[in-house]
Order: structure tokens, then C-alpha cells, then sequence
């Protein structure tokens, strides 16, 4: 019993992680109609850059931890955006070039960090109550999953808020239906399309910090390893929809916890649930019908 | 009524062509659309009436020259050009059916000097009370009539200096045609409209020009009264009788 709330609420952890990369993902897919390769890429970068400020102040502390999260968060929405501005923008409308661009750019960055920081892991120490456990129903679960879940249900409900009572929320979502006609009524959709990317870069950004606390390190991969789970879950919710990404993202990791734990092969498994959704669903849980 | 001025064509399109998926369906049109009253483009199914609007907003690719207001628009972008103050009503509605009647009104306000006015918004309301009602409903859920006022609404917000508003009858019940037609008459008395319509009767009670399309090419271009008044030459340009419906 103690054995599988540990692997629930660890799973849970684990998929509020995969959410803060989905989000990004669903987003920029659902507006502008590109699978953005280099994802990984700003979650890396925010978390180097975060934790680096961190170590600073000692990445031990709260103000510690709080100043990474914010530097994580902007680097990555600085990062995502200025991808947007010079490198997809350029590519207006053109969603296979733009597609490769944003892999070749992943894979130059994952050299560039390597180039940077090395390639091995730096390992890190969070603030003690992070390391530390709570007791539930007889479970010793580690806070850190309470903290990426709880940080990935605020990103849901922040977009969702954002998305339904702001004005770039409102050409978002028409934006989603059509584009076209978005640009006929007068607005710049292209500010948007930058935008989407920052909100997905940030958020990439903060899932990077919290995934160097939940894993313990940071490294050149840390995204890489994160976005092909990322990627199977935004497929799964639905391309393009953010709440079906919210909920396989939870289902995915719990899934993966729980295969791992009693059969191993917990990632053979979540490839197997894909393809059964891709034969059985092909537009994933929440996604529009194709 | 913005400060247009009066003896100028409010739009020249000149030598404009188009392509789609590589075929040509623009093909070297040239026609004016004066600064008052209603320009109807006819010409039968798949002639390019639709893909001449088009072009002009920049929507697909196109070459030539378009003026608004004298002024080069033909390398500007759609936002761009929109923002000009040109109104678009396109075939098919084209509302945003996961948004309520509200957001798709308010997603179309602009602001600056062709924008949207306290006074504009109320002759929005006036004009369509049904969508005032309907307000919080999606606009997916809506008849296709209703669709259709959603659509006249978001060009109608603006203080525009010219609609470009295709086939706005079609599909309609003959009472709402007669609504629209209503709606853009009115319409018309403060902004000059580029028509595509294919409804003779409603040509007949809107129209001052018209500009004649087939295969990509303006083969007529002349008042409307006298075209409607020659049946022979409805029927060769049309391919309908005068008085038929069309569908
Ligand atoms: N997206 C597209 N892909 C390929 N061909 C297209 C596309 N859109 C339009 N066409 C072709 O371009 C030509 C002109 O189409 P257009 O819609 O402009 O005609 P139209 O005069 O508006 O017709 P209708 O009266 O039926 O609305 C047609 O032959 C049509 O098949
Ligand atoms: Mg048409």
C-alpha cells in the first residue's frame, strides 16, 4: 500500500514535470502548426543559468531556489523568443523548414552546453526540506514531487486564465481556429506566435529548475531526456490541446512509475500506450477529431 | 464616414493575378471601386471572384497593383492592409466557432482612426439585436444566419473606408437575404462595399457597377442598371436568366 502512494504521488511529480514541457509544446503546436525540436533546449538553458545564480547564493536556500525559478523562467522565455524572432519567424508559414530548423538547433545547443558546462552531470543540493520527506499513509514521499505537481497545476490554471480573460489569450484561441482570418480582422497573429513561445520557454525554464531539483543534477541531456516524454504525451493529450496534455501527462508518469516498479520496461510501456492511442485515437485523448 | 475623398476610387486594383497550388485563378484584373455606393463582382461558380478579394487583402500570393486610397498596399500585409480600414466578410462566415458571439465582436475591435467607436458599437447593436441576446453563446452553436450577422458585425465595428464582403445571401433563408441586403444598404450609405454576390435581385437592389468575372479575367465592367436591363448579356456572362434565382 505505502509501496504504490509513493509511486502515485512520485508519479505525480514526475508528470507536472513532463506538463511544464507539454505546455509549451501544445501551445506553439496549436497556434502555429510546428513541433518545436529545440523545447529541450530552454529547459536546459534555464536551468543552467538558474542554478549557476542559485549556486551565488548557495543552492541550499529558499532564496536560493526562488532566484533560479525566476532567472530559469526568464532565460527561457528569452531564450524561446528570440528562436521565435530569428529563426521561425523568417520561415513564415513554412512548417517543414521551420520544423528542421528547430531540430538542427537542438542539436547544436545540446553541443554548445556540452561545450560550456561539460558533458557530465553537475549534481546540486536543494534546500533541506526539498531533500527531505513527507509521511503519507505510510509513504515517505520526497517533497520535491509535491512541488513540480503543485508547479505544473499552477502553469495549467495561469495559461487557462491567461488564455480566457486577456486579450492575446483571445487571439490565441482564434488564432488555434484560424489564422487566417485572425489577420484579416487587422492583428499582427505574428505577435503572438512570439508570445506563445516565450509563455512556453518560461515555463520550459521553470520545469528545468524543478527538474534539477526532483533528479538532483543538471545536464546537457537534462532536456533532451525530458522533451521525447514530453513529445509522447502532447501526441497522447492531443496535439495542440493543453488540457488533454495536463492529463496525459499525469497519466503517462504514473503509468511509467508504476511499470517501472513492478515490471520494469516502464518507458517500452508508455511507447506501447502511444501506439495504442495513435491506433485507437488517432487525435489523442482531448484532440480535435483529424 | 472617414475623410475619403470624393472623386478618387477609394480601391484601383491593376493587372492582378494570383495563383493557388501552382494554377493561376487571378488572372490580369484590373476594375475601380468608387468611393460611394456598391460594386458587385459577378461571374459564375469558380471564376476567381473569391480569390480576386483575396489577393486584394494580400490573403494569397498575388502580383500587380492594388491602391487603397491611392496608396500602394500591394507589398503590405494582411494586418496591414485591414488595418487601413478595410472590412472583410468572407464566403463561408469564417467565425470563430469555439468563441462566444462576444469574443468574436470584441476580437474584431481595433483601435486608431479606422477603429472602433462608442457610436459604431451601438449601430452594431441596432442592427443585429439577435446578437446581442446571444451574446455569451458560441458562435459554432449559431444558425448560419446568425453566422452570417456575426460576420457583417465584425466589419460593420469599424469606422472602415471600404467592406469587402462576399457572397453574404448564400445558403440563406429568402427573409434573412432580405435582412442582409438590409444591413448592407444601410451599410452602404456610409462606406463604400465591394460586393461578390450572386443574387440578382440583391445585385438589383444594391449595386450601382459591376465588374464581371470568368476564368480569372474581368470581362465586363459597367453600370448596374444596364447590365440587369439586357437578359441577352446576363445570360452570355452569367450563364442565368435575369430574375432566376441562383443558388
Ligand atoms: N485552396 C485552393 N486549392 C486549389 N484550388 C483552389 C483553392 N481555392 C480556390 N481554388 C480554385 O481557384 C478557382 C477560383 O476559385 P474562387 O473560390 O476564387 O472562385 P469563386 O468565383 O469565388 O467561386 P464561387 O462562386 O463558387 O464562390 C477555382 O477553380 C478553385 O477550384
Ligand atoms: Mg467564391
Amino acid at each position: 500500500m505505502s509501496t504504490l502512494v509513493l509511486l502515485l504521488v512520485t508519479g505525480l511529480g514526475l508528470g507536472g514535470l513532463y506538463f511544464l514541457v507539454a505546455s509549451g509544446l501544445s501551445l506553439i503546436y496549436g497556434l502555429m502548426g510546428v513541433l518545436n525540436f529545440a523545447h529541450g533546449s530552454f529547459l536546459t538553458l534555464g536551468a543552467f543559468v538558474g542554478v549557476g545564480v542559485a549556486r551565488l547564493v548557495g543552492t541550499d536556500t529558499w532564496a536560493g531556489l526562488g532566484l533560479a525559478l525566476v532567472v530559469g523562467a526568464a532565460t527561457g522565455a528569452a531564450a524561446a523568443a528570440l528562436t521565435e524572432l530569428g529563426l521561425i519567424r523568417p520561415l513564415y508559414e513554412r512548417h517543414i523548414e521551420q520544423v528542421l530548423v528547430t531540430v538542427g538547433l537542438s542539436l547544436a545547443t545540446v553541443a554548445l552546453f556540452e561545450g560550456i558546462w561539460g558533458p557530465d552531470a553537475q549534481y546540486l543540493t536543494g534546500p533541506p526540506w526539498l531533500e527531505s520527506t513527507t509521511t503519507l499513509a505510510g509513504a515517505r514521499i520526497p517533497n520535491v514531487a509535491f512541488v513540480t505537481f503543485v508547479a505544473g497545476a499552477l502553469v495549467l490554471a495561469g495559461i487557462v486564465l491567461f488564455l480566457k480573460h486577456t486579450r492575446y489569450g483571445l487571439i490565441i484561441r482564434a488564432g488555434v481556429e484560424n489564422r487566417a482570418m485572425v489577420t484579416a480582422l487587422g492583428i499582427d497573429v505574428r505577435r503572438a506566435f512570439t508570445l506563445v513561445f516565450a509563455v512556453g520557454g518560461a515555463a520550459a525554464g521553470l520545469g528545468g529548475v524543478l527538474a534539477s531539483q526532483y533528479f538532483g543534477y543538471v545536464s546537457p541531456h537534462l532536456g533532451g531526456n525530458l522533451l521525447i516524454f514530453a513529445f509522447i504525451v502532447t501526441v497522447i493529450g492531443g496535439l495542440g490541446s493543453l488540457t488533454g496534455a495536463a492529463v496525459a501527462s499525469v497519466v503517462v508518469a504514473v503509468l511509467q512509475q508504476l511499470t517501472n516498479y513492478y515490471l520494469g520496461y516502464g518507458d517500452l510501456v508508455v511507447v506501447l500506450l502511444l501506439a495504442v492511442v495513435l491506433l485507437v485515437r488517432p487525435s489523442g485523448l482531448l484532440g480535435r477529431k483529424a | 464616414m472617414s475623410g475619403q475623398s470624393m472623386s478618387g476610387p477609394v480601391l484601383q486594383v491593376k493587372n492582378l493575378s494570383a495563383r493557388i497550388a501552382g494554377q493561376q485563378v487571378v488572372e490580369d484584373v484590373t476594375f475601380d471601386v468608387p468611393a460611394v455606393g456598391v460594386t458587385a463582382v459577378l461571374g459564375r461558380n469558380g471564376v476567381g471572384k473569391t480569390s480576386t478579394l483575396r489577393a486584394v487583402l494580400g490573403l494569397i500570393e498575388r502580383k500587380g497593383e492594388v491602391l487603397l486610397g491611392g496608396e500602394r498596399v500591394d507589398g503590405d500585409r494582411t494586418d496591414k492592409i485591414v488595418r487601413r480600414g478595410v472590412g472583410y466578410v468572407p464566403e463561408d462566415r469564417e467565425v470563430f466557432a469555439g468563441l462566444t458571439v462576444a469574443e468574436n465582436l470584441r476580437l474584431a475591435e481595433r483601435a486608431g482612426p479606422n477603429g472602433t467607436s462608442p457610436e459604431r458599437r451601438a449601430l452594431v447593436a441596432e442592427l443585429f439585436p439577435d446578437l446581442v441576446q446571444r451574446a455569451e453563446q458560441r458562435a459554432g452553436t449559431l444558425s448560419g444566419g446568425q453566422q452570417q450577422m456575426v460576420s457583417l458585425a465584425r466589419a460593420l465595428l469599424n469606422d472602415n473606408i471600404l467592406l469587402l464582403v462576399d457572397e453574404p445571401t448564400k445558403g440563406l433563408a429568402p427573409r434573412i437575404v432580405g435582412e442582409v441586403a438590409e444591413a448592407l444598404a444601410h451599410a452602404a450609405t456610409t462606406v463604400p462595399i465591394l460586393l461578390v454576390e450572386q443574387n440578382l435581385q440583391v445585385i438589383e437592389r444594391l449595386a450601382d457597377t459591376v465588374v464581371v468575372i470568368d476564368a480569372g479575367r474581368v470581362v465586363h465592367t459597367g453600370q448596374a442598371a444596364d447590365l440587369l436591363g439586357d437578359p441577352d448579356r446576363i445570360q452570355r456572362l452569367l450563364g442565368v436568366h435575369a430574375g432566376e434565382e441562383s443558388l
